[in-house]
């Protein structure tokens, strides 16, 4: 039982650590708690389902839109909610975030109700000996791996995102050298938002969801920006990984609702043992 | 790293902060009501009545909670869906008429409870005080109709509990509360009986399920009845409400070697538990889930809802008629069951449930009631339900005066319903247990 449960538990945290992902890049650029997270991730999966659902389009396909909506409505709550509190005390930009949830929260529940939804898109399983692994759970993975890799290649290998980079370094010196900082720090929320939207797009398409799903996933990622590290991208995927691993094995040996205990256990361990995480430098 | 976590603290307090003056404010009044067109013959004044001057109209105020968020949304709604169905019905039909002459008609007050236990102890305490409600319908769930009975019985308000199963609830001493569904403790038993009767040869039995009041109820009973006739229970392990992986669930019951699971909770997680053991190719034969199967929206399930069996308080091919009350020498009331599924479909342009009809027959009880009681004085429609036995839609409707465990429903009994596929590969619910009442042979195993 332990391997078809690791197996589970791994697939399901290359998804929980591209949630992460956008949570950590979000802080470690702009040291903003982004509490719009989880009714983003909502968002996300309510996109998969509109366009599987109202329009027939393939949730992959369907996931380029959520991809290109998550970029632009991160940038457009940066410039509304985020930007004029930028410089503010943390309090400001907390309570501004937890504003923007809200406001997505009462409008989204206005229009969709809280009714749990299904994107009901099954492609078979994949035999892994007596175990069978949904292709819907393989292929989000692959995805999750696909997505941690252009990310890196775009921090590391693109003109914005060493700009990303420089303004996380030190904003001031950024601005002295001509870089746009409001700018690149609304590309940053951008790109937070947009990986929370592919998650939640990813998760659409195995677990089924209300507009208040994303809560549930908001909290793993803070978890596992504390176990991978912040404002590391390989951090989060690595953190998330151990969390799926844990979700999974857990339940092999004891019951499942001792599986938030031992969680949050390793979440007070790491802080105290090792608080910048596993792999954790502010880039 | 050490400010992010302190920032997380700030953040849990906060969210506390917020939820708790949340739950202070005043909360938006539902407005579900249909228009419907009257179909009540029950409710029409006899001739008798009718030659009696028009009396003094009297409106009696039902307050209930409905989960219009949260995780009992679906059900709850269907369940205010089939109450606001009868309270129209009755008043368009003109009301009960009195032997005075008073004409009885009925409005409402509700409130969204967000399915959870602190709104309803909250909501109730108002409706009972603030907004004076007559009577008490029960929200949506046996653990929230805990919360709400304390609260009725508290301030002497009658209620009668739908879509509330759970026994506990009426063992706890109360005089003023009384239950229209068949109780928890024999929700899965007919269960294990259609599995003894479909496949003698099966032995070992898994008992996966949602850990909450209702749940846990239901599987304990089923557990010792099973035992009783000889299963081994090889798994007996609860979840999470807000389960979403199923994985760790079912790679345990492919470990156990179990032929038969049973158990689910609710909705949600009962529809997500059956796709996910349909996803991952489960080889299993029999599988029965609480609440989810009988709901139409499972049919969303596709492939996955095939062959998923679940106890249903009622289905619109049960068939209670005027002529089968006379055969079990019961009094017959109110509407047939192909009315209500007609009356309902053209009001919600949906197929009712058997929340639906929880609603509706919640309604009913207190109608005839009043009806008997020829009052709305409480201790009048108190005694009235006590010497309450009748076959209604939705069946028969007797509830225990003992001390022991008053208003249990004694009277009332499920039907289980399996998903199947007819010629057309259409899906459709099909009643296989009891046996005198299916409408189509178990499909077992299960494909």
């Amino acid at each position: 039982m332990l391997v078809p449960s690791l197996m589970d538990g791994l697939l399901l945290g290359f998804v929980y650590g591209i949630a992460a992902m956008g949570l950590s890049l979000i802080w470690g650029v702009m040291d903003v708690i982004n509490l719009a997270h989880g009714p983003i991730i909502a968002l996300g999966m309510f996109g998969i389902y509109l366009g599987f659902t109202g329009l027939g389009l393939n949730p992959y396909l369907m996931l380029i839109l959520v991809i290109g909506g998550g970029l632009l409505l991160g940038v457009l709550i940066y410039w509304v909610a985020v930007h004029r509190v930028i410089n503010a005390p943390h309090l400001s930009t907390l309570l501004a975030t937890f504003a923007v949830n809200m406001i997505i929260i009462g409008i989204a529940t206005a229009i969709f109700t809280t009714s749990p939804r299904n994107v009901d898109f099954n492609l078979g399983g994949f035999p892994v000996g007596p175990i069978t692994l949904p292709w819907t759970r393989i292929l989000a993975a692959l995805a999750s791996v696909l997505v941690t890799a252009l990310l890196y290649l775009f921090l590391y290998q693109t003109r914005p995102g060493k700009a990303i980079r420089a303004v996380s370094d030190n904003r001031a010196a950024a601005e002295l050298m001509g870089i746009p900082t409001s700018w690149i720090l609304a590309l940053a929320f951008g790109l937070g938002t947009m990986l929370a939207a592919i998650s939640g797009g990813l998760i659409s398409t195995f677990f089924p969801f209300t507009i208040l799903a994303g809560s549930s996933y908001e909290l793993k990622s803070f978890v596992i920006c504390v176990l991978g590290g912040l404002g590391n991208p390989l951090g989060a995927l690595i953190g998330g990984l151990l969390l799926g691993a844990l979700e999974g094995i857990i339940p092999a040996f004891m019951e499942t609702s001792w599986v938030p205990v031992l969680e949050f256990v390793l979440f007070v361990l790491i802080l105290l043992v090792r608080p910048q995480g596993l792999l954790g430098s502010k880039t | 790293m050490k400010k992010f976590a302190y920032w997380i603290m700030v953040m849990a307090l906060l969210s506390a902060f917020l939820a708790g003056c949340g739950a202070t404010e005043a909360p938006p009044e539902a407005t579900m009501a249909p228009e419907t067109e009257p179909t009540a013959a029950e409710a029409e004044p006899t001739a008798a009545e009718a030659e009696q001057p028009a009396g003094e109209e009297q409106t009696m105020v039902i307050g209930f909670t409905t989960s219009q968020t949260g995780s009992y949304n679906v059900s709850s709604l269907r369940q205010v869906n089939g109450l606001m169905l009868w309270m129209n019905e009755v008043n368009d039909a003109g009301g009960i008429t009195l032997s005075d002459g008073t004409v009885v008609k009925f409005d409402y007050k509700t409130y969204d409870d967000e399915s959870t236990t602190e709104r309803v102890q909250e909501l109730y305490t108002r409706l009972s005080t603030e907004d004076n409600a007559d009577f008490l319908i029960s929200p949506y769930s046996s653990g929230l109709t805990a919360a709400a009975a304390l609260i009725a019985e508290q301030y002497g308000k009658i209620m009668i509990t739908t879509g509330a199963a759970s026994d506990s609830t009426y063992k706890e001493g109360y005089t003023l509360v009384f239950q229209a569904y068949t109780p928890s403790s024999r929700y899965l038993t007919g269960a294990v009986d259609l599995l003894a009767h479909v496949d003698p040869s099966v032995k070992q039995l898994a008992f996966v399920y949602e850990n909450d009041k209702f749940s846990t109820d239901v599987v304990n009973a089923a557990n010792e009845y099973a035992e009783s006739l000889g299963y081994e229970v090889v798994l007996f392990e609860g979840y999470d409400s807000e389960t979403k992986d199923f994985g760790p669930f079912i790679n345990k019951i492919l470990e156990s070697g179990a032929q038969a699971v049973m158990g689910g909770g609710h909705f949600q997680d009962g529809s997500t538990f059956a796709r996910q053991v349909h996803e991952k190719d489960v080889d299993m034969n029999y599988f029965a889930l609480l609440v989810a199967p009988p709901e139409p929206d499972f049919a969303d399930l596709g492939d996955a809802a095939v062959g998923v069996i679940g106890p249903s308080q009622w289905e619109p091919l049960a068939a209670f008629t005027p002529e089968s009350a006379a055969e079990a020498g019961l009094e017959w009331f109110g509407v047939l069951g192909s009315e209500f599924d007609a009356a309902y479909q053209a009001a919600y342009d949906e197929e009712p449930s058997y929340h639906s009809m929880g609603g509706y027959v919640a309604g009913q009880i207190l109608q005839k009631a009043i009806m008997d009681a020829d009052s709305t004085d409480p201790e009048a429609v108190k005694a009235a339900m006590e010497a309450m036995d009748m076959l209604t839609a939705y069946g028969r409707i007797n509830f225990d005066t003992s001390p022991e465990a008053h208003g249990l429903q004694i009277g009332h009994s499920m039907v289980y319903i399996q998903w199947q596929k007819d010629d057309a590969g259409n899906l459709v619910k099909q009643v296989v247990w009891p046996l005198e009442g299916k409408t189509a042979d178990t499909l077992y195993p299960k494909p």
